[in-house]
């Protein structure tokens, strides 16, 4: 990833070089460092804080923990059954990428290809569940769920978070199926090839970039979902981000060290996903798609 | 393309393919007939719910009772104010930051990245964090003594500040990113030709920029404020939740999952519904008084 933003860069300031003025004379680019400073100053403050506490043996006062040591994260795994949560969190999050993508690319396909009367109302049943937050319709969700007695297992947690999830999918694939040129799958028809063999061997290759990204994208934000696992989750099928609200909230008998490792665990495995994510993605695309000027070059 | 295998109706058939109707249209089916079935569905069987109260009173006693009792009918203000400042704060600090990013430079890509962070960390783990940075033994607080600018820890968690910092902290990156998208897809001619014709940098952003942003920043204040009004998790762990950030989200939650009293939770989140909807169509009706047009900063 590294490499790959710096040959980016370079090119950009190549094309960007000739023109360019002094940024400093700008009022734009000091209130630009100020608001970044300043947020950067707080987040690294809001993230070192429980790293920091995490490898401390004790921490009252003082700037820094008084010495340093690892066995916390030991406690923490023991105390908190992270290998049971661990394995939930995967085992959902995967089902929900998996079901995702099976419900979303297709239609995100007819959506892209087909302008059919009723294309806004369909575009806008998929827009809906990620515009509105989780919690306003996750409470009645969750009741339906209760009702049927699917709350409380991991299939209802599955279900709940599939809900955001397939609606994602479908709006990152359809710009990318549309930049798909249609005549490709014409030519292959006019070969002769059957629709099976269009979808498998000429619109499947051309697709997996998308939905590698699409999924990469829903494992995301399902590992990181509170709200949703959190009204739907029973004791064992709690998810790494809801076993740590219960840990944090509950607190007390814990140690503030312990629950600050399990804080930290999460961060890094949430980590570890975004660096997956970045390779495949811009990291823009997570919440939006931020246009690169390309009328310069 | 469309290839339908005409032989029984071809009349019919043409017709609605003609129209975009064949039988690609199925592969919708399954993906249309879940949201139905999961989002659908629940949100009226929720709304009629609310209408059925657990201890009868007619179809209205769970509104009545939630906007009698004062202590359910002030989660509503009490979130409007911590939500629109945030959302207020996110975006007018988003803009002129924004505007300055809008052109591609030397480590863009790593600055996005680093915004990406705090989205994707999610609010539990920002509510632990600032109890620790904020708290009176805090690393900010220990900076404004060591300073000399205050002489007592200045209480910044258990109250309405902290959950605000946590909604900053969440929120800004966001509408940051939301502004970006919106400002990089102006046409730069534009602001180029105005250049031209002798507009200075002030008189460049007023009429050129700042009118085709609009609808973007309004959509943008829009999910902004939707996200805020929502919380949550921060409001339960950095938030005073029985007093200054009793949330309506924290008494939905309460009123269908702890007290089971699915009518009441349903009748909450019907509520927070109506006023994240009230505010959004005010904001959307507001930009379209104030400038009528066409919309060119589309994202």
């Amino acid at each position: 990833m590294a490499a790959d933003v710096l040959t980016k860069s370079r090119k950009e300031q190549g094309t960007s070089g000739p023109t360019r003025r002094n940024p400093l004379r700008k009022p734009a680019t000091w209130v630009a460092v100020l608001v970044f400073g300043f947020f950067f100053l707080n987040l690294a403050g809001v993230v070192g804080v429980p790293v920091a506490d995490s490898f401390g043996t004790r921490w009252f006062t003082s700037w820094l923990p008084e010495g340093w040591t690892t066995r916390w994260y030991g406690e923490a795994w023991r105390e908190f059954g992270l290998g049971q949560v661990f394995w939930t969190t995967a085992l959902v999050s995967l089902l929900v990428v998996a079901i995702s993508v099976v419900l979303g690319v297709p239609a995100a396909y007819a959506l892209a290809r087909r302008d059919f009367p009723g294309h806004r109302l369909v575009l806008l049943l998929f827009l809906l569940p990620i515009l509105v937050p989780p919690l306003t319709y996750g409470i009645p969700l969750a009741t339906v769920l209760y009702k049927f007695h699917l709350a409380g297992t991991l299939s209802g947690v599955v279900l709940a978070n599939l809900v955001p999830s397939v609606p994602f999918v479908v709006l990152t694939m359809t710009p990318f199926i549309e930049q798909i040129d249609p005549r490709i799958e014409a030519a292959a028809r006019m070969c002769g090839a059957r629709t099976s063999s269009v979808l498998l061997r000429v619109l499947a290759p051309l697709l997996v970039p998308g939905i590698l990204a699409a999924s990469v994208l829903v494992l995301v934000r399902t590992v990181g979902m509170f709200e949703l696992t959190f009204l739907t989750a029973g004791p064992d099928s709690q998810t790494l981000v809801v076993a740590l609200y219960y840990a944090v909230f509950s607190a007390g008998i814990r140690t503030q060290q312990s629950i600050d490792a399990m804080a930290v665990m999460y961060t890094l495995s949430m980590l570890v996903l975004l660096v997956i994510a970045l390779r495949f993605v811009n990291p823009t695309q997570l919440v939006t798609r931020v246009r690169e000027e390309r009328s310069r070059d | 393309m469309s290839a339908p295998t005409a032989e029984a109706r071809p009349a019919l058939r043409h017709r609605l393919a003609e129209r975009g109707v064949d039988r690609t249209l199925l592969l919708l089916a399954p993906g249309v007939v879940f949201l139905v079935l999961l989002f659908c569905y629940p949100f009226l069987y929720g709304l009629q719910l609310s209408f059925q109260p657990k201890d009868g009173g007619g179809p209205l006693a769970d509104y009545r009772r939630f906007f009698e009792d004062a202590y359910l009918r002030e989660t509503i203000w009490t979130t409007l104010k911590l939500a629109v400042p945030a959302a207020l704060i996110n975006c007018l600090a988003a803009v002129p930051v924004a505007f300055r990013t809008r052109r591609p430079f030397r480590g863009r890509r790593l600055l996005t990245t680093l915004l990406v962070m705090p989205i994707t960390l999610g609010t539990v783990l920002t509510a632990e964090g600032l109890l620790g940075y904020l708290g009176p033994n805090g690393w900010l607080n220990k900076i404004l003594r060591a300073l000399g600018l205050v002489d007592q820890p200045v209480q910044l968690v258990h109250n309405y500040w902290g959950v605000l910092a946590s909604l900053l902290i969440t929120g800004f990156p966001f509408a940051y990113l939301l502004t970006l998208s919106y400002l990089t897809g102006i046409d730069p001619s534009l602001e180029q030709a105005a250049a031209t014709l002798g507009a200075g940098r002030l008189h460049r952003f007023r009429y050129i920029t700042l009118p085709l942003l609009a609808p973007g920043l309004a959509i943008t204040f829009c999910l902004s404020f939707v996200l805020a009004f929502a919380v949550f998790p921060s409001a339960q762990l950095v938030g005073d939740p029985r007093g200054a950030t009793h949330v309506i989200s924290i008494e939905a939650y309460q009123a269908a999952f702890q007290k089971f009293d699915y009518p009441l939770g349903s009748a909450i989140a019907m509520v927070m519904a109506a006023v994240m909807l009230a505010v959004v169509v005010l904001v959307l009706a507001w930009r379209s008084l104030l400038y009528r047009g066409a919309t060119g900063g589309k994202g």
